[in-house]
């Protein structure tokens, strides 16, 4: 049967003139392989002074050498101190309270020391306010070690003395006195009443000063509104805790919403307590944390919601407000039958950049008489004015401001009309940059005057009246750096430090009489008695009641007439970096967010519909990595090209997010240089734009560390339930215990066993209970593990083919229907394979093919839930049965130990893990010039924690359950001889949850409140089914669905 | 770089050296105590008693000042006829002094004055109550000490039998060795007399038989199956010893370098009896043993300024090594040089440069010890796993430090549980669990993984 079929391997083939066809008959390569120039040119060859025999006694010898140096151990030294500090013990911690304030993030915070250097930033439990440390406060210890620091004043790039910048400023300042041109302070906001008075002090000894507070990210809207009406600069604070409703109009309050720090008082009330929780409802139009975590989640676009919080401000006065399309009436509606509901146990927060509906906000809440909301002492954590910051370029650029003066702000990178600045500064004559690092802003100031971390400097804060906090260096200034408030003391020609100063300050005005060494040791000081509260707190008179009855009157007027047509662009702050001051910080860059779980990378978020009308796409493409389309954006003329985008669920149809601080270069490493400058379509500082989108030629690679995002029905993994039915029904309603076959009958997996159980009965015997009610997500978790236990940083590269070395994460699922009882229910009525369907018919059949296959998308406005996953710790682990050399064993304390000097890598375990959570080690991330990041220097590796292994290539690791910390509390009582209190013990997670969602503790001591917590109904473990019987368990989710 | 001598080869000839020189030694100090004694005969100082003065001073004055040279105070030899003669103060200015040297500062006396702003201010104790007999006594002895009473110990005495004992092991083995040369001798001799005897009776000894037998060594390679085992226990042979030799690598029991300044533990610990932890303070609390810091050797050195520990001459050994007393007075310079301090001064001249110790015990970085939990909880000795330190005049490792080592002290060793309220409940429930009365660190869980590397 011979056949003339020709078969053929490329489309060249058919090409008979094809000549590479022809020599690749012939030959393996197309081209010839240059072996004959290299070897044929003898001339060169017989120059060599090294032959081949040469070649092999090097060879040899080196060899040689090398197995013989390695027999040989190398000689350490040990150089104590020549005069040891008191306080300071080799091998022990010391803390110190110090509170952080960058601008952006406030907190007051712990910080560990280790041999005079920081470590690791702990929450400071004392504090009243924002005493919690989020992801980025618990990153900036790695900050103080960047090695991109600047380590010296310098002007045009050349290091200079202090004293020559100070003579040179001297002079300008004496000369400028009286003058006409003013001396401008351009700064972020400070909060601090010593920075206040030390530059009112300035102003006052060189007149001609004018002092402008700027904010990245602005909050001027809120801060203005609260001006009108209550006299101060200043944000109104609220206390979830105290609200049974909480209705968001976009504002991301879990996430860096006026400050943040809200989370806690927000956690406390979302855990049912005698079948009571606070209800969430939340409108807006990214899909944000705070958005995520709510009840009931209704995605409007900008402009709808500032009609609809016009329409609820009419509603709850019993008027009518026009405007706007009936969707929103009835969204409204409903809303106003919630808070006739609550009443004063109602709260209502704004997160529009908007004057008039911040002003709206604080009615509805005077309205209500809203227990969280506290206007008597509100936060000074945002004190920008964006009129003043652009009046100030104004007067830079006709030539008004003769000397200028930046700290901790950066405008060439966060100024939407940076070219603008650049062109005004040019007008200035003489410019100093306070700046830890190498920015924009530095690289066109004539002078860059080095300044310390806030780890290195003094400082206080006032962060909420009458709520002091203090900040104290830890360390001495690694590199010859001043801090502004020190050199403005210094160009005054007072010979007192700035820590003087802050003293004389508190002993003047704040602590009366109280002790200072005491407030410096908490941290913290809250004024008992505060005479300023009564000033402002006075009862406004009728006269201005009625002014801003009418002013109230043209803010709702004008909120309903918003009119948008086309795409609405909602500029957001990721948890991760925030307003993009520590882009240059590594652990924040791999941080994945919350939401959309991609690290390295911000990027534009679409809803499915808008993607689909524009062609945008994302797919998961062959080696497991998720790619996604550019766009380009263009806002009010300004384009931004090549961002890449992401399909977000939830995202409300005709709206686009895009998170600010990404898209640094100046200064930075290159492989920290990710993402797009969102700051450049920041017109107006208003963070909704109007804008158009197009789509453009590529793909982008992202790093995203979950490519699987619904549940599929499988309620096991995260339990959740109503309030309703928590309320109502017995516990194995909402948690059942899942069944298994045995001996053909279905009996609960919790009682069937492959393994001998182990007496854990003696001795501590650790959990750790997280309450998926008070998760939020935030992911302070995430760092905390990370600086606690060395957790090498690998790059976006390696996170995107799966090998990020996070012991902790923090998965997020959406729902597929609406909400996960929905999937459950999908999932129970799909019916066979339904193999036509799929293959043939619209895949919209019950069977199970296509069933499946449509849970795999989220829906447009899915429920999300988020769990923390670690090692489970499984008392039945399935990962030591596989070591094939004992690396990974049990312990009587529950915990499941790894030794890595042991493991050989064969990563066994890692696929028998049925929770995913062990970690290989694929390279040596330390002293490797492929991973250039903090544990490739010496500076970085300060950070390190000095009680905790540094991983090498080739080796598992995972989350031990910081058994570093619980042995050392158990050393300490044995050293004291006493028993161990509950609480002692934590893990680096549990004490960096602000939230009260992970507690640790001993099972074994009955009083304690993790085994109250164990015995909750509410309590699973994680794939029960399995019978691994974890040491982490988890609490069942309930969400507050209550009608109105 | 690391130098592992074979201690025990030598210690034996050492020792024999030692016991020698000891034995010779002894009989020349006889005569000592009657020079002493003569001396204190010779001491002239008025009306105090030199001897009694002695101890006074050592017990209230020698914190401070030293009879030559400055300390934290001026130098007292002869003070009484100095400030006499340069001063012209009388004994009962010094009474004055000693019982309130702030009240003679205050009142304006000049020489108080200046003799105060002279030692950076630093107020003298009050001594109020050493009586002027006491002090008389202080003056006495400032004025002529008496030489040191060297009291013939009977540590010679007792040293020597001990060391004769190992050299008596010596002389068995050489005995038992010179024996069995003397059999074999005889048998060769006997072997000899038979033959020829023999010989002599005109019997054949076959020796044409002996000359035809194949040689050994021919018999032993025809024979595959003899070689095939000899070279099987060949290999053998040498992987065991090719694994010893392997296994010892990375394991520096013995090591012993050379340190920046010869810090001797023995003159420190063993002579001087000064608590470990007096200096490694920190192996209380942390799991760092820790290296004093130099300020805590200036606690003691700022008076210690020369060493004169041996006041007999250095031993036969020492001299050997060259510790003679100028070889350690010149290391207590290196720490002044490198804590910086000035002697003439006595004043910290403020430039210091830290002294760059050779670690000699390194534990691998996978490995997590903790010296408080040894130290503080469970009670272990020092020289459990340190050697016996105080003996020791340069530092070595005593102990392996490797797994095994460790595994099998924590098998053996019992718990310290009493008086420590946290074991109370655990050591009730595991005693019963394992029915036995001391629980070891074993069974208390000292030998899971993760409570070491992590």
């Amino acid at each position: 049967m011979a056949s003339n079929k020709k078969y053929w391997k490329s489309e060249a083939e058919l090409n008979p003139n094809d000549s590479i066809i022809e020599t690749l008959r012939q030959n393996e390569f197309a081209s010839e392989i240059p072996v004959e120039d290299f070897l044929g040119d003898k001339e060169t060859l017989s120059a060599s002074t090294t032959n081949r025999r040469d070649f092999l006694k090097y060879v040899g010898f080196s060899t040689a050498a090398a197995s013989l140096a390695a027999c040989e151990g190398p000689v350490i030294k040990s150089i104590p101190y020549v005069v040891q500090p008191e306080q300071i013990i080799p091998g022990v911690a010391n803390y110190y309270a110090t509170s952080i304030a960058n601008g952006f993030d406030f907190a007051s915070i712990l910080v560990k020391t280790r041999e005079g250097r920081p470590i690791k930033v702990e929450n400071n439990t004392e504090a009243k306010v924002n005493g919690t440390a989020n992801a980025r406060v618990q990153a900036s210890v790695l900050s103080l070690y960047d090695s991109t620091r600047v380590q010296g004043p310098t002007a045009g790039g050349n290091a200079i003395e202090w004293k020559v910048l100070d003579a040179t400023v001297k002079a300008k300042l004496n000369a400028l006195k009286g003058g006409s041109k003013k001396i401008a302070l351009l700064t972020q906001t400070y909060a601090s009443p010593s920075a206040k008075r030390l530059i009112a002090e300035f102003a006052a000894a060189y007149e001609n000063v004018a002092h402008v507070t700027y904010d990245a990210i602005a909050e001027d809207a809120a801060l203005s509104a609260f001006e009108a009406k209550y006299g101060e600069r200043a944000m109104a604070d609220y206390d979830f805790e105290k609200a049974e409703l909480i209705v968001s109009f976009a504002a991301d309050f879990l996430g860096d919403w006026q400050g943040g720090g809200y989370d806690g008082g927000y956690a406390k009330g979302r855990v049912p307590k005698h079948g009571k929780m606070s209800k969430h409802v939340q409108l807006e139009s990214n899909m944000s944390l705070t958005g995520a975590n709510a009840d009931n989640r209704i995605p409007l676009k900008p402009s709808q919601l500032k009609v609809a919080l016009a329409k609820l401000y009419g509603k709850l006065n019993n008027s009518t407000v026009g405007g706007g399309d009936s969707s929103i009436d009835a969204v409204v509606e409903e809303l106003v039958k919630h808070i006739r509901k609550a009443g004063s146990n109602a709260v209502v927060v704004c997160g529009i950049e908007d004057k008039d509906a911040q002003a709206v906000t604080l009615a509805i809440n005077e309205l209500l008489g809203s227990k969280a909301f506290d206007a008597a002492s509100p936060r000074y954590t945002r004190q920008g004015n964006t009129r003043a910051v652009n009046q100030l370029i104004t007067d830079m650029e006709a030539g008004r401001i003769g000397a200028l003066f930046m700290d901790g702000v950066n405008p060439m990178y966060t100024l939407p009309n940076a070219e603008a600045f650049k062109s005004a500064i040019e007008n200035v004559d003489l410019s100093v940059a306070f700046s830890a690092n190498v920015n924009d802003t530095t690289a066109v100031a004539s002078y860059v005057a080095a300044a310390p971390h806030y780890l290195e400097s003094w400082g206080d804060l006032e962060m909420k009246k009458g709520h002091y906090s203090l900040t104290q260096p830890v360390i001495k200034e690694l590199f010859d750096t001043r801090q502004f408030q020190d050199s403005l003391l210094q160009w005054m020609g007072s010979d007192k430090t700035y820590y003087d100063f802050i003293r004389e300050t508190w002993g003047g005005q704040i602590l009366g009489g109280s002790d200072w060494n005491k407030a410096l040791h908490d941290g913290v000081f809250a004024a008992s008695v505060n005479p300023i509260v009564n000033e402002t707190s006075a009862e406004p008179s009728t006269e201005e009641t009625v002014v801003s009855a009418v002013a109230i009157d043209a803010a709702v007027r004008a909120l309903a007439n918003t009119q948008s047509s086309g795409m609405e662009l909602m500029l957001y702050s990721k948890i991760g970096m925030g307003d993009g001051q520590q882009a240059s910080n590594p652990w924040l860059q791999e941080f994945p967010d919350p939401i959309t779980r991609v690290s390295w990378d911000n990027y534009m978020t679409v809803s499915k519909v808008d993607a689909e009308n524009l062609g945008l796409k994302n797919e998961n493409v062959a080696n497991g990595g998720l790619d996604g389309s550019y766009a380009k954006l263009t806002v009010n003329g300004t384009t931004l090209d090549n961002i890449p985008v992401i399909i977000q669920p939830g995202q409300a149809v005709g709206t686009v997010g895009l998170s600010f601080g990404y898209g640094k270069i100046t200064g930075m490493k290159s492989e920290l240089q990710t993402g797009v400058n969102a700051f450049t379509l920041y017109e107006n500082f208003s963070n909704v734009q109007e804008a158009t989108i197009e789509k453009t030629s590529g793909n982008h690679e992202f790093a995203c560390v979950q490519l699987h995002n619904t549940l599929m029905g499988r309620g096991d993994i995260i339990k959740e339930t109503t309030l309703e039915i928590f309320n109502t029904k017995d516990a194995h309603d909402w948690n059942p215990v899942p069944e298994v076959s045995l001996n053909h009958q279905e009996v609960p997996a919790t009682s069937v066993d492959l393994w001998d159980s182990f007496d854990r009965s003696i001795g501590h015997h650790f959990n750790l209970s997280i309450d998926l009610n008070a998760c939020t997500g935030c992911g302070a978790c995430v760092i905390a593990c990370h600086a606690e236990n060395n957790v090498p940083v690998v790059g976006k590269e390696e996170v995107r083919k799966s090998r990020d070395m996070h012991w902790l994460r923090i998965d997020r699922y959406y729902s597929s229907e609406d909400t996960f009882s929905k999937d459950d229910d999908q999932k129970e009525g799909l019916d066979g394979l339904g193999l036509g369907n799929y293959i043939f018919g619209d895949r919209q059949g019950n069977g199970s093919l296509s069933g499946f296959n449509r849970m795999e998308d989220p829906s447009a406005n899915p429920q999300v839930a988020f769990q923390p996953v670690m090692c489970q710790h499984c008392n039945h682990a399935p990962c030591e049965t596989v070591c094939p050399v004992a690396a990974t064993s049990h312990s009587r304390q529950g915990q499941n130990h790894m030794a890595y000097n042991r493991c050989v890598g064969t990563r066994y375990c890692a696929n028998n893990c049925p929770y995913k959570v062990r970690r290989f080690n694929w390279f040596l991330y330390n002293n490797n010039d492929e991973f250039d990041y903090h544990m490739n220097n010496d500076l970085g590796k300060m950070v390190l924690n000095p009680d905790v292994n540094v991983r090498s290539r080739g080796v598992m690791e995972k989350c031990s359950m910081c058994i570093q910390m619980t042995q050392k509390t158990i050393l300490d009582a044995k050293r004291d001889g006493r028993v161990i209190k509950d609480g002692e013990f934590q893990t680096a997670c549990s004490a960096a949850c602000g939230s009260g969602a992970m507690i640790f503790g001993d099972v074994n001591d009955k009083e304690s409140e993790v085994s109250h917590l164990k015995e909750s109904d509410r309590m699973y473990h994680l794939l029960e089914a399995v019978g691994t019987k974890p040491n982490v368990f988890y609490h069942v989710k309930v969400r507050n669905t209550n009608e109105g | 770089m690391k130098k592992v001598p074979n201690r025990n080869q030598f210690s034996g000839v050492l020792g024999f050296f030692l016991a020698a020189a000891l034995l010779f030694s002894s009989s020349l100090f006889s005569q000592e105590p009657a020079v002493a004694s003569d001396t204190e005969v010779a001491a002239d100082a008025g009306t105090g008693d030199p001897v009694k003065g002695k101890q006074l001073f050592n017990q209230n004055c020698a914190a401070c000042h030293k009879l030559n040279g400055p300390a934290t105070g001026p130098a007292l030899a002869n003070v009484e006829s100095r400030l006499a003669d340069e001063e012209g103060l009388d004994r009962e200015w010094i009474y004055a002094w000693v019982k309130n040297s702030a009240g003679v500062i205050a009142s304006g006396d000049s020489y108080a004055n200046k003799i105060y702003n002279e030692y950076n201010k630093t107020a003298m104790t009050a001594f109020p109550t050493l009586s002027n007999g006491d002090i008389d006594d202080i003056l006495a002895y400032t004025a002529a000490p008496p030489k040191k009473i060297v009291v013939n110990g009977g540590g010679d005495g007792k040293t020597t039998p001990v060391e004769t004992s190992g050299i008596s092991n010596n002389i068995i083995l050489g005995a038992l060795a010179l024996v069995f040369g003397m059999l074999v001798l005889m048998l060769f001799m006997v072997n000899n007399t038979l033959r020829r005897i023999a010989a002599a009776n005109g019997l054949d000894i076959e020796k044409d038989k002996a000359e035809k037998r194949i040689p050994i060594w021919k018999a032993f390679a025809q024979n595959q199956f003899l070689v095939l085992v000899t070279v099987i226990l060949l290999l053998l042979g040498s992987a065991y010893f090719a694994y010893g030799w392997m296994m010892q690598v990375g394991i520096d029991q013995g090591y012993e370098p050379i340190q920046p300044i010869h810090y001797s533990h023995k003159i420190h610990a063993g002579d001087n009896k000064i608590e470990c932890k007096y200096c490694h303070s920190s192996a209380r609390v942390s799991k760092h043993s820790g290296i004093p810091a130099l300020n805590v050797c200036m606690n003691c050195h700022k008076n210690i300024n020369e060493y004169t520990g041996n006041p007999e001459g250095p031993s036969a050994e020492d001299l050997a090594n060259g510790y003679t007393n100028e070889f350690y007075t010149k290391e207590i310079k290196k720490l002044y040089k490198a804590v910086g301090w000035d002697e003439a001064t006595q004043q910290y001249t403020g430039e210091s440069s830290p002294v760059e110790w050779v670690r000699v015990h390194n534990l691998p970085d996978f490995a997590y010890f903790n010296h408080s939990q040894h130290v503080s909880v469970a009670g272990v000795e020092c020289q459990t796993c340190h050697g016996p330190v105080e003996e020791m005049e340069v530092m070595y490792q005593y102990a392996p430090l490797t797994m095994g080592w460790c595994v099998n002290c924590h098998r053996e060793t019992n718990v310290q549980v009493e008086g420590n309220a946290y074991y109370e409940k655990i050591h009730a429930e595991l005693s019963k669990k394992y029915g036995v009365e001391q629980l070891t660190a074993a069974q208390m869980g000292g030998l899971e993984c993760g409570k070491c590397h992590y």
